[in-house]
This record gives C-alpha cells, structure tokens and sequence, in this order.
C-alpha cells in the first residue's frame, strides 16, 4: 500500500501534466476529444492522489517508521486520532493533502459543468490541471512524504504536544480547504479572461466556490483563535502574526468580492474589480502560504524552513504575471454596463464596503511584509508590530461596521429622503440607545463606546429586517410566524444568511471590544494562601491555593496547581492548569514542557490561570487574567459560519415562481448560484 | 457634480486617512530587527544606539540560561548562527513553554550601557518543534531522546552544534 502510494504520487504528477496540456491545447484548438480528454486525466489525477494519501495514512497508522514523515510525526504511543491528523500535522503531508483537497475541488467543480461553461471549462481544467501539477511537483520534489530516513527507528519522535487539541486537529485543514478553494474562482477568471466571456456566465459558478473558501477560513480562522487560545497560554487569541495575517488576507478579499459581486449582477458594474478581487484572493492565497512555510517573516510559528518556500515563490511570481498580462490585454472587455447614479445608493455603501475591506488587507498585508520591505530599501530589517496593526484596523473596522448596518437598508441605484427615515429611525435609535446605557453605566473607552453604539445600530437593522420580512409573510399568506420566519430565511438565503453573518460580525465586534478591559496580575501563592482582587465588573474575587500535586498520565508526568475561586464570597468551584512534560513509550522526555491554561468560562468574562512555576514547598507563582466576553468571539466566528452554511446550501425549490411574494422580497433566491 | 465623482472623493478620503494612520503608527512604532552581530557593529559605530528599542534574533547559547525560582525572571546568552556575536541578555518575564537551550529566540528591548540587553519580550521557536526527525545512535539531543541501538551513518538532520 505504501509503495503503491509512492508511485501514485508520480503518475498523478504525470496525469497532471496531461490534463493541463491537453485542456489548453483543446480550447484552443476547439478539439472536443482533446477537452474530454483532459477532463478524464483530471479526474485520474485526483484519483492517484487519493491513493497517494492512502498510503501516507497506512504509512501513519501502521507505523512504519522508515518513513522520515512517520518517524518525525507520529510515535507508538500517540492516540490513533492525533496519528491520523499528523496527515496534515507536518510539511509534506500538508502539501500532499492540499493537493488532495484541489484535486476533490477540481474534481467535483468539472463534474458539476460538464454539461455547463462548455466554452470556458477547458481552460478552467487547464489552469487547474496547472495548479495541481505545481502541489504535486512541490509535494514530489521539495517535500516529498514518502522520503526514507535511511534506517528504521524502534519509536518516532511523536507529535508536538501543543498540537495534540482537538482544535489544532482541525484549524489547519479548514484553513487550507479554505485557501484551496480559491484556485477554483481563479481558474474561471483565467478562463473568462482567455476566452473574452466575460459575461455573468462565469459568475455563478465563481460565487460559490467563494462562498465555500470563505465559509472555510471564517471557520478555520475561529478554530486558530480558540486554539492560540486556549493552548499557548499568553492570554489573547491574536497576536497579529505573520502567519495570522495570511490567513485574515484571502478572508477579507472574499469578504470584499462577495459584496461586489452583487453589484455586477444587479448593475452590471465593477467587472474589472471583481476580477482582480478573484485574482487577489487565490495571490494571496499562494503568499499565505509562502509566508507560512518559508520562513521568510518571523514568526512565532515556527515551520522548517525548506526548499518549498522558494517553490512557492516562482509559483507566485509566475501566477502574478500570467493574470496581470490577461487582466491588462483585456481591459476593454471589462468595461462596466452602468455608472453610479447616487451617493447615497447601496452601490455606493458597498463601493466603500470594498474600499475598507481591501483597505484593511492592504495594511496587513504592508505590516506583514514591512520587514522585507524595508531591508530591501533600506538595508535595515525593520519590524512592526500589534499597535501597528491596531492603530490603523481599529477606524477601519468600525467603519466597516457601520457600512455592514447601512449597506442593507438602503435602496439601489438612488435612496429617497423617505426611504431613509423609515429604514434608519429605528436601528438608529437602538444604536444611540445601547451606547447612551454603556455611558450611563461608567464605561468610558472611547473606541469600546463606538464599537458598541455601531453593533447596537447593526443588530437594529437585521432585527428591522427579519421583522419586517416575517409580518409580511404573515400578512400575505396567513402563515403563523415561526414558519413564516423559517420559510423567509429558507427561500431567501441568500439574503437572510447574509444578515445572520452580518449578526455573527456584530458578536464578534462586541467581543473584541470587550477584550479592550481585560485585566491581568501575576501573584505568588504559598499553599492555602489567598489573594483578592476585583474583576472589570466590580465583583470581587478570591483565590485560594488548595496545593499543587504531581501525577503521572497517559504520555505525560504532570504538574498541577488547584485553586478555589469565590466570587463576592459565593463559590465558583475549582481553577486548575498543568505544567506537562510528555514522554515517549520509554518514559524518556519528549518536547519541552508545555503548560495546560484552566479557564473558568462563562459569558461575561473568562477566568484564565496559568502555572507559571512551583518554588520551595508548594508554592505556586500564577498568572491570572479576567477575559471579558471572549466566549463571544467563538459564537460570533460560529454565528458567521451558520450563516454561510445558509447562503451556500443548494437551493431545492428555487424553481418555484413565489406568487405575489416576490415584489416584497427581492427574489435574491432566482440568482442564488446554481452551478458549481 | 457627478456621483462618481463624489465617491472618488469619499474613496480618497478614507484612503488618506488609512494611509496617514500607517505612516504615522508605523514611526511610533517600528523597531529595528537585528542579528547580535550587527546590534555589536551598530553600538560599536554609534554609542548612541544604546538604549534604543531594537528586536533581536539569534540562538540561545547552550548551558547559559539561568532562571529565577518561580519562573519569573531568565538570564541567558544569545549569539549568532556563526557564534560570533555573544551578548548576555536578562528577561523578566514568564519564558513560554519553547523557550530551552539552543532555540532561536527573538527578544525585544534596549541594550544597556553595561552591554547586557534588557529584554522586554522573549519569543522562542525550536527549528525541530514541528519538524523533527529522529536522531541516530551518537547524535546529541538536548532533551535526551530515545536512540536505536542500530548502527547507522551519521545523520544530516542534527543541528550543526551539537
């Protein structure tokens, strides 16, 4: 099997190869039995690379420690569901399974056109068929997971135990399912742009394969937050990273062509931005990556650096020029079909929508890189850091939240007067209403203050609006409102799982926020002593050390502290967190120790302590930090991801003429993507 | 006037402002990242760059860290890959869980007069945390891991110092 496996990954390279020639060569030269021929090399290659994958797994599983990915990443004594996510734990597994995953896309993308975007699909399976031999040839030649260590160790060196969480397990392979999906929009770009079909056809199916790349990076972006969380143990959920960073940039593109692209199908307008946005997400898509493994940028995540980043980086200067020459040789083709008419429209708030998303991912991207930058103009490596980022995204997010309130109350093409005080009065007024009680109740942060009349304002709008949506369905076709309210977001959700997205930003706003009056002190603890201290509500808080133990578990020898909580005197139970030193089959040490964080959750404000050292007789020197409203930050990321679930489900009735209905509701649902 | 116009207008104003707010934090907050070899040549050629905020990255040199009972303080001594440059640094502060002879670490603060470094911020990554080949018989590892009693070369996957 694993040899099988081995050899697979050459022929998929091989198939690869084919599937690009003969795809280009067939559009061009109009050949059909070229193009079918392209597309069933396409479907081998993603054949060859699923048994590709197959045999790494039965290479992980089994143990066959020959293997210097098996032997780096896994030992006997790993549980067998940490062995099997070590499939994407490490370099070369992770290329490999990207490929894996593009080849599924790609797969299921030709799949589902075969009998549509006949004009434009042999080129999209061309500049997939390019992708995918670019992933195998790296996976193949700069990290390859079938290389042989040269002799077979009786035990592996195991898994890094900070990876060892379930949501280490699954944030990666979100991320790159994400990051994936983007090859799929730019393969239809490319096809558009070649062949000069630059019509709504290739919208559609561009839409939502976004939709699934975003849908996936909200998720995995989430997961990353709640691991960086919970497991690195420093307190807060984004460092502002360079890794971080390629990540949210792809994130904010998507965001930004799925509001822009409304307008093109509305008013036939911003057709050259909507390519570049495509363009852009699947760039940075391939820079993420680059940063992440080439270790270019410092970073915290620490990935060994290896030939593949310099991969990457040809890939990335190729695929740049490629779609800058098609996007410049076809300019004219792009033009739009209308112009502005009013400032005060919805395009307008969604031109600005896109001009603060692209703003902020521009900064990031500029911070992120400024060390580069900056050594090549200067000669001086020179780094900035989280205020950086701070400083310039925290006006351009709350602008961005109230673009997000206003954007869907106001008419298309030209807002009247009359249209605006009856849309705006009430959100508006909930908005001033929630900043005016914070003010009233002490809270004096000026940012936080603004942060929380803006999400007051916004939750204003999408109550207004399932309000509003449920009573006429109610008036019109009798229905009682809980079915009227379901069959509303059902056959409109496109437009309704937008607005539970917009609810998920809302959370996630108020959260950050509150992550503004977080509190933190660092206290030394003899056993059975206490200390107190107030929480940013104004309760007070005692902890009580009720003594630190040794023990031994399952792949680890553990050092605990325990602490009692009560909270104006009333008991909150029990805080622990562990110093871990993880060992082997042998009882030999693994890794440094690693700390495990106790977190006393609720939806206020988290109680987060960490074991810093243990002195003398039972001493316990801790760190102890009061979270306000983190928990918010996992529901909203959550929230948001429902909503995309919602919007990207297939449409099944979407046939069905709503008789009369229709005129109240834009029928969003006729155009909601189809093909895929 | 026309609405695009207007909007142009609009666009230019939030990107002005965007921009400003870059340049500006970016002044305010921007450090120099330098090796030890170069933070030596710098202070060498401008005494007055003691005292100034730069963030250092090299490689912990092997049995000089010392901690504080209770974790709350490290004194240690990083150098280059070259091992030419080697300035004594003192972290108060609680080291994260990587932080161990021989990492790479990137800390953050001023150089004092007395050429030790102040360090404000520690970060620490290990070149064979995520990525970590198993060492034959013969090949040092700080952290004492299993060895095969097979006898094979030498491996290329050791680090160059030890």
């Amino acid at each position: 099997m694993i040899l099988l496996g081995e050899l697979s990954l050459w022929v998929a390279l091989l198939m690869a190869a084919w599937t690009a020639t003969v795809s280009f060569a067939g559009g061009a030269m109009r050949r059909t039995d070229l193009v079918a021929s392209g597309e069933r090399a396409l479907y081998a290659t993603t054949f060859f690379i699923v048994l590709a994958s197959a045999g790494l797994l039965t290479a992980l599983v089994t143990h066959d420690f020959s293997l210097t990915y098996v032997a780096s990443h896994t030992s006997r004594n790993l549980p067998l569901a940490y062995t099997i996510t070590s499939f994407w734990g490490g370099q070369a597994g992770s290329m490999l399974f990207w490929a894996l995953v593009l080849s599924a896309y790609s797969a299921m993308c030709v799949w589902g056109n075969r009998r549509s975007n006949r004009e434009l699909m042999p080129y999209v399976t061309g500049t997939l068929g390019v992708v995918l031999l670019f992933f195998l040839a790296t996976t193949a030649f700069g990290a390859n997971p079938y290389e042989r260590l040269g002799w077979t160790p009786p035990d592996g060196r195991g898994m890094n135990p900070q990876l060892q969480n379930p949501g280490m397990a699954i944030h990666p392979p979100n991320l790159y399912l994400g990051y994936v999906a983007t090859a799929l929009p730019f393969a239809f770009a490319v096809a558009a742009l070649v062949t000069r079909r630059l019509d709504a056809g290739w919208l559609a199916a561009v839409r939502r394969w976004t939709l699934v790349s975003w849908f996936f990076l909200t998720v995995g972006i989430t997961l990353g937050m709640w691991w960086a969380y919970v497991e690195l143990g420093w307190g807060g959920y984004w460092a502002w990273d360079p890794v971080e960073n390629s990540s949210l940039l792809p994130w904010l593109t998507t965001t930004a062509f799925l509001h822009s692209i409304m307008i093109q199908e509305k008013r036939g307008m911003l057709r050259k931005w909507n390519v570049v946005l495509v363009i852009s997400s699947f760039l940075l898509s391939i820079l993420g990556t680059f940063i992440t493994r080439s270790g270019v940028i410092e970073s915290v995540h620490a990935f060994a650096q290896s030939p593949v980043g310099s991969w990457f980086l040809g890939f990335l200067v190729v695929a740049t020029l490629a779609s800058g020459y098609l996007v410049a040789t076809r300019l004219k083709d792009l033009e739009g079909q209308a112009e502005l008419e009013s400032m005060v429209s919805r395009e307008a708030a969604f031109l600005y929508n896109n001009l603060v998303l692209v703003g902020i991912a521009f900064s990031v991207l500029w911070g992120t890189l400024f060390p580069i930058l900056s050594e090549a103009v200067k000669g001086e490596k020179i780094t900035v850091g989280a205020p950086f980022f701070n400083a310039v995204n925290i006006p351009l997010g709350l602008l961005l939240l109230a673009l997000t309130g206003i954007g869907p109350l106001i008419a298309w093409r030209r807002a009247s007067a009359e249209n605006l005080k009856r849309q705006f009065a009430v959100p508006a007024f909930a908005g001033v209403a929630v900043g005016a009680l914070l003010f009233a109740a002490g809270m004096r942060d000026g940012y936080a203050l603004v942060a929380y009349t803006l999400g007051g304002f916004v939750l204003g709008t999408i109550v207004q609006e399932f309000y509003k949506g449920t009573k006429a369905r109610h008036r019109m076709h009798g229905e009682s409102v809980p079915v009227a309210l379901y069959r509303l977001v059902i056959r409109n959700r496109r437009r309704y799982g937008g607005y539970i997205v917009h609810f998920g930003i809302v959370v996630i706003f108020a959260a950050f926020a509150g992550f503004a009056f977080r509190k933190e002190m660092d206290i030394t603890l003899r056993p059975g002593a206490s200390y107190t201290t107030v929480d940013p509500y104004g309760h007070t808080w005692t902890f009580t050390n009720q003594g630190v133990s040794e023990f031994e578990s399952l792949n680890r020898f553990v050092t605990g502290v325990t602490l009692a909580l009560t909270r104006d005197g009333e008991s909150m139970g029990i805080l622990t967190s562990e110093k871990r030193q993880y060992v082997d089959s042998r009882k030999m040490p693994t890794f440094e120790p690693v700390t495990e964080v106790g977190i006393l959750e609720s939806a206020k404000q988290d109680v987060y302590l960490v074991l810093v050292g243990v002195t003398g007789e039972q001493t316990a020197e801790l760190s102890i930090r009061f979270n306000p409203l983190v928990w918010w930050v996992w529901y909203g990321g959550m929230i948001m991801a429902v909503g995309g679930l919602i919007v990207l489900w297939p449409q099944a009735e979407r046939r069905r003429p709503q008789r009369g209905y229709a005129a109240v509701l834009e029928p969003a649902a006729a155009t909601a993507g189809t093909a895929s | 006037m026309k609405p695009r116009t207007k909007f142009a207008i609009g666009g230019l104003l939030v990107l002005s402002t965007a921009t400003y707010l870059m340049a500006s934090s970016i002044s305010e907050t921007a450090v120099y990242y330098l090796t030890p070899n170069e933070l030596t040549a710098k202070v060498a050629k401008d005494p007055t760059f003691y005292g100034t905020g730069v963030k250092v990255g090299g490689r912990v040199v092997r049995g000089t860290i010392e901690r504080e009972p209770g974790g709350r303080m490290v004194r240690f001594v990083v150098t280059d890959s070259a091992g030419r440059s080697r300035i004594p640094v003192v972290y108060r502060g609680i080291a994260p869980d990587t932080f161990t002879d021989e990492v790479d670490v990137v800390v953050e603060g001023r150089l004092g007069r007395d050429g030790t470094f102040q360090a404000t911020t520690l970060l620490a990554k290990c070149a064979s945390r995520y990525e970590n080949a198993p060492q034959q018989p013969g090949a040092e590892h700080p952290a004492g891991v299993p060895r095969s009693t097979a006898a094979v070369p030498a491996s290329p996957e050791v680090h160059a110092s030890s």
